[in-house]
Parts: structure tokens; C-alpha cells; sequence
């Protein structure tokens, strides 16, 4: 077993009286990818600025790199690569003169800098944009360069702070790619985000932070197992059919409000086909039907007790 | 200087180059003041020499203080808009971001001083100084302007906005109208007087008035380089302890 990329215990950081980390542990092995979840305030810059050297903790120990990032912070920096919450570009410059810049102080051999600087461009689609001004870019665009300019030099342990946020929905895949070819080139990822569908769908572990704790941790399924299972949903046109679906449907719940009749089920199409067929028996008609698997955003809502800050902040 | 210094430098050339107009500024305000000093106010005082002769040091002094607002304002906004934080978290050299921007400091002023001399001569200005007594000259401006630049550079980096990095170092472009640099300190009103004496610029001024006249004095050259190096310290030390305590 290869050391764990990033490993820290007991991590705490306080703003004067303001406790924002309160006891974090958490360990990230090499070669993975590591979502931290959690809403508005939750602690996760904070976070990510103490891994990543920017900050000191007050007490704990961390080791990035398998460096101490209090003692060692110049092997640690050499180690990582970080992309903020807020875009990190120079606006007096154009996009190639930022990467440039970027694969200067990287040490980058000179032959080598137009292929990485190009490669990039490239990769992220801005290939037009290179040679204006970066103050002229649209938010996505700086979002984009700022990513582009964190791969310079291929660091071995990526920091990604809500990396997708303010990105268009192709742009968003585009990244997703991009860390997945990253992890299967060996890099590590560390990323925050509000969207619980891309923890979902790139992370091998989840944390959920909530006022400066850790409420949960451990893979997606594993914490989808955590909260209610999933169900099928029925909807009737009026309340006779419901009547008679709860009848024939045992251990059903339902909600004479909405007409709903909620039955719990594997979801598989085997077990949906059995309930399908009880209805048809009878003859009863439902008018609309849905399966129902949790997702990280029912386990947000369970382990913080309010919805994703994604839903409330629009 | 640090490959990562020399790389900041270049930098603040592209920026420069990107914002000519910070420049031109920088350059054209000095000239434009002391047009209107030599031809306009200038006869009003008696200073006992041709005044352009009595106001060209003062006008170096200008060359270097103007551009320092450009200064502050490029330090403050590489603080306050997130760029800085690349480079906190590269393992590059603590200080090249701030060096990169005092060596940019120091040219701009170059070409200024170079250009207020030329309009100097063009209006008459004569001097009996020597080669040795230019080199003086040339060394001590870039000295004194060294020593500004990191001085500004602390200012920018403890401003919380762009503007108020801008207002932070209008006394340092004030402080010269308050020394000898356009009236002998002896024709002001006795309270300007005592602090046109004390002050830093005065003797830095009459260092500078000596050399170009040839004939530096002791009495000024040494409190004037005293002067110059101990803000020269200062700043940079403010500069480097302002830059590691700001997120
Ligand atoms: N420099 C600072 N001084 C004082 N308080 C701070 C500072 N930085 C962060 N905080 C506080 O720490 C808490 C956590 O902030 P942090 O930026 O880590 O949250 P976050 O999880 O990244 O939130 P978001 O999703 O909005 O980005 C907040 O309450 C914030 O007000
Ligand atoms: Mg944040």
C-alpha cells in the first residue's frame, strides 16, 4: 500500500472567535479522487486553503505529498497544483501569455513550453481566445484558462475548488473529462463542489462538511445507502383509484393530498413490473408513475438538515 | 536576481507596454509642471540663479514621485484580484512578485528623469557638472527612486482597494511641493519652513542640486543618502513582512 496523497488530522482553523474548522480528519489516497460537499460557510475553501499551504491551521497536522505542509512547504508547492474558487488569471495578459508565465516559473525546458501551452489551448477550447486579452473573457473563459493554468507541469496532487461553477453544461463535461483522464494518468484529485451529481459521478470518496465537522464520509453508494431507500411513485386521477391501489399495493404510503401512493421498491424493472401488473389486475389506471433512487442530494439533506445550497441560492 | 524575479519583471513590462497611457501620463505631468513653473510662476520668486537651473533637481524629484501611483495601483490590484494566490501556492521566490514590480517602477522612472532632463536643457538649463558629478547624479536618482518604489510597493500591499492604494501615496507626490524643490525653504512661512528643513526631500534635493551644479556638499549628500537608504530599508521590510501576513 502506497502513503496516502494527502492525509490530516485533527485540523482546526478560527477566524478571531469563529471556530471554521472544528476537528477535521480525512485522508486521501493516491491516485483518487476526493469530493468535499457541504453548503455556503460550510468550511471548504478554508479547507482547501490549509492543504494547499495558503493557510495555517491553528492545530492539527497535515501532509500533502507526504510532506508536512507547515514544515516542508516548498516540497509540498512543488507537489500540488491549485485551481480557487475565484478565478486566479492575470487580466494584462492574454491566455497564451498566462500559460506562458505559468510554464516559466514551472521550469519547463524551452522547447517544451509552446507544445504544453498549445496542448492546453487546445484542450480547453480556447484556442481563439489565446491571443486576446484576458480581460476581455467571459467568466467561463477565465474559469477555463485558470484550470488549464493549474495542469502546467502536470502536479501530481490537483486542488480543484469548485472547479465547474460558472461553466456551460459542455464546458462542465469537458472538465469531468479532463479529471478523469488526470486520475487515469495517476494525478490525485481534491475537489469541492456544489453539484452532488458531480461528486457522484467522479469521486471515490465523499465528505460532507457542515459547520467546520466532517457529518459523513465514505464512497457515493455507500452513503446513498444511508438515508431512506428507494421507492416507486403513483399518481391517481382521483381519490377512488388510490383507494383501491392501497388496497391491493400492502405497505404502501401514501398521501391523499397529492393522490400519491409511495411503495417501496428496489426499483429494478423486475420488481416494477410485479407492482405494474398488481394495478392491471385490478384494473386500476394510474395516471403517472416514477422510480425513485436517493441521491447525494437526499443524503446532503439528511445529514445537514436543508436542502443543497445549489437549490437555495437560485 | 532570482529566475523568478527576472520572470516578474517581464511581466510588469507586458503590463506596462499593455497600459501606455499610465505611462505617457507619468511622463508628460512632470514635463507639463515644470513648463508651467519655468515660464509661469518661476519669475515670481527670487531664487538668485536662472530658475530652470534652481528647479531641475526638484523636477527629477517630481519625475520619480509621479509614477509611483501606477505603482501602488498595479501592487494592489495583483493583491485584490486572486493572481497572487498562484503564485503564494508555487514554489517561487517569496518576494519576485514584488521585485517584478519594483525594477518595473524604477524603469518607467528612468525614462521619465531621462525625459525631464532633455526638457531641462531645452529651456535652458546649465549645468557644470562633471562625468563623475552625472554619475552621481544617475546613481542617486535611481537610488532615491529604488527606495520609493518600495516604499509604494508597502502601501499598495496595505491598501484594501484600488483607489485607496492610489490616494495612500499622493503625499509621497505632495512631499516635494513641500521642500525646496520649487521655493528656497527661507521665502516659505515659518511653520512650512521647519518641516521643508526636516523633511526627507530637502536634503535629497540639495544633493541632487549640488551634483548637477558640480559642487556636491558633504552636509547634504550624507543625510540625504542616509535618508534614501533608511526608506529604502523601511519599505522593503514593510513590504516583505505586509506581503507574507496578507492572505
Ligand atoms: N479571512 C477570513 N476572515 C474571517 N472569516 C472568514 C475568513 N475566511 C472565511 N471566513 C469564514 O469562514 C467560514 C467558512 O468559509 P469558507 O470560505 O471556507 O466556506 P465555503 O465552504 O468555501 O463556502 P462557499 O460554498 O460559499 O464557498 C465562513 O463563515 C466565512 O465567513
Ligand atoms: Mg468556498
Amino acid at each position: 500500500m502506497t502513503s496516502p496523497a494527502i492525509a490530516a488530522t485533527g485540523l482546526r482553523k478560527a477566524f478571531k472567535d469563529k471556530t471554521v474548522l472544528d476537528g477535521i480528519d480525512l485522508e486521501v489516497a493516491a491516485g483518487s479522487v476526493f469530493s468535499l460537499l457541504g453548503p455556503n460557510g460550510a468550511g471548504k475553501t478554508t479547507t482547501v486553503n490549509v492543504l494547499t499551504t495558503l493557510l495555517r491551521a491553528d492545530a492539527g497536522s497535515v501532509r500533502v505529498a507526504g510532506h508536512d505542509v507547515a514544515t516542508e512547504t516548498a516540497a509540498v508547492r512543488k507537489a500540488i497544483g491549485v485551481t480557487g474558487q475565484f478565478a486566479a488569471v492575470d487580466d494584462l495578459l492574454t491566455g497564451r501569455e498566462n500559460l506562458r508565465l505559468m510554464a516559466e516559473l514551472k521550469r519547463l525546458a524551452p522547447g517544451e513550453r509552446d507544445a504544453v501551452v498549445d496542448g492546453l489551448l487546445e484542450r480547453f477550447d480556447l484556442v481563439e481566445a489565446a491571443p486576446k486579452l484576458v480581460s476581455t473573457y467571459s467568466g467561463g473563459m477565465r474559469r477555463k484558462l485558470d484550470l488549464a493554468m493549474t495542469l502546467v507541469g502536470a502536479p501530481q496532487i490537483i486542488f480543484l475548488d469548485e472547479p465547474t461553477t460558472g461553466l456551460d453544461p459542455r464546458s462542465r463535461r469537458t472538465m469531468w473529462e479532463i479529471v478523469r483522464e488526470l486520475v487515469a494518468g495517476g494525478t490525485t484529485i481534491f475537489l469541492t463542489t456544489q453539484y452532488l451529481d458531480e461528486a457522484d459521478q467522479l469521486a471515490d470518496r465523499v465528505a460532507v462538511l457542515d459547520h467546520g465537522r466532517l457529518v459523513a464520509e465514505g464512497t457515493p453508494a455507500e452513503l446513498k445507502r444511508q438515508v431512506p431507500g428507494s421507492h416507486v411513485r403513483f399518481r391517481f386521477a382521483g381519490p377512488e383509484g388510490l383507494d383501491a391501489a392501497a388496497r391491493v399495493l400492502t405497505g404502501a404510503t401514501r398521501d391523499d393530498e397529492n393522490l400519491t401512493l409511495r411503495v417501496p421498491s428496489d426499483g429494478g424493472t423486475r420488481s416494477v413490473r410485479t407492482l405494474l401488473d398488481a394495478l392491471d389486475e385490478y384494473s386500476i389506471d394510474a395516471e403517472e408513475f416514477s422510480v425513485h433512487t436517493p441521491d447525494l442530494d437526499d443524503v446532503f439533506l439528511a445529514l445537514t438538515g436543508r436542502p443543497t445550497t445549489e437549490e437555495t441560492a437560485r | 536576481m532570482s529566475t523568478d524575479a527576472a520572470i516578474m519583471v517581464r511581466r510588469n513590462l507586458k503590463h506596462t507596454v499593455r497600459n501606455p497611457i499610465a505611462v505617457f501620463n507619468a511622463i508628460l505631468l512632470p514635463i507639463v509642471l515644470m513648463l508651467m513653473f519655468v515660464y509661469v510662476i518661476g519669475g515670481a520668486f527670487d531664487v538668485g540663479v536662472d530658475y530652470v537651473d534652481y528647479s531641475t533637481p526638484g523636477m527629477i524629484l517630481l519625475a520619480i514621485t509621479y509614477g509611483l501611483s501606477a505603482t501602488a495601483l498595479a501592487v494592489n490590484s495583483d493583491m485584490t484580484k486572486g493572481v497572487i494566490n498562484r503564485f503564494k501556492v508555487m514554489d517561487i521566490s517569496r518576494g519576485a512578485v514584488l521585485t517584478g514590480h519594483v525594477v518595473g517602477s524604477v524603469l518607467r522612472t528612468i525614462i521619465a528623469i531621462a525625459a525631464i532632463i532633455g526638457t531641462a536643457f531645452l529651456l535652458g538649463f546649465r549645468s557644470s557638472a562633471g562625468f563623475v558629478d552625472w554619475l552621481g547624479v544617475v546613481g542617486f536618482s535611481l537610488l532615491v527612486s529604488i527606495a520609493f518604489s518600495w516604499l509604494t510597493v508597502g502601501l499598495g500591499l496595505a491598501a484594501k482597494s484600488p483607489e485607496s492604494a492610489g490616494m495612500a501615496v499622493v503625499p509621497l507626490i505632495m512631499l516635494p511641493f513641500l521642500s525646496s524643490a520649487i521655493v528656497p525653504a527661507d521665502e516659505m512661512g515659518t511653520g512650512v519652513r521647519q518641516f521643508a528643513e526636516y523633511q526627507p526631500f530637502t536634503p535629497i534635493i540639495e544633493a541632487l542640486r549640488g551634483l548637477l551644479a558640480g559642487a556636491p556638499e558633504a552636509g547634504d549628500v550624507i543625510p540625504a543618502l542616509a535618508w534614501t537608504v533608511d526608506l529604502a530599508l523601511v519599505g522593503y521590510l514593510w513590504s516583505i513582512s505586509t506581503f507574507t501576513k496578507r492572505a
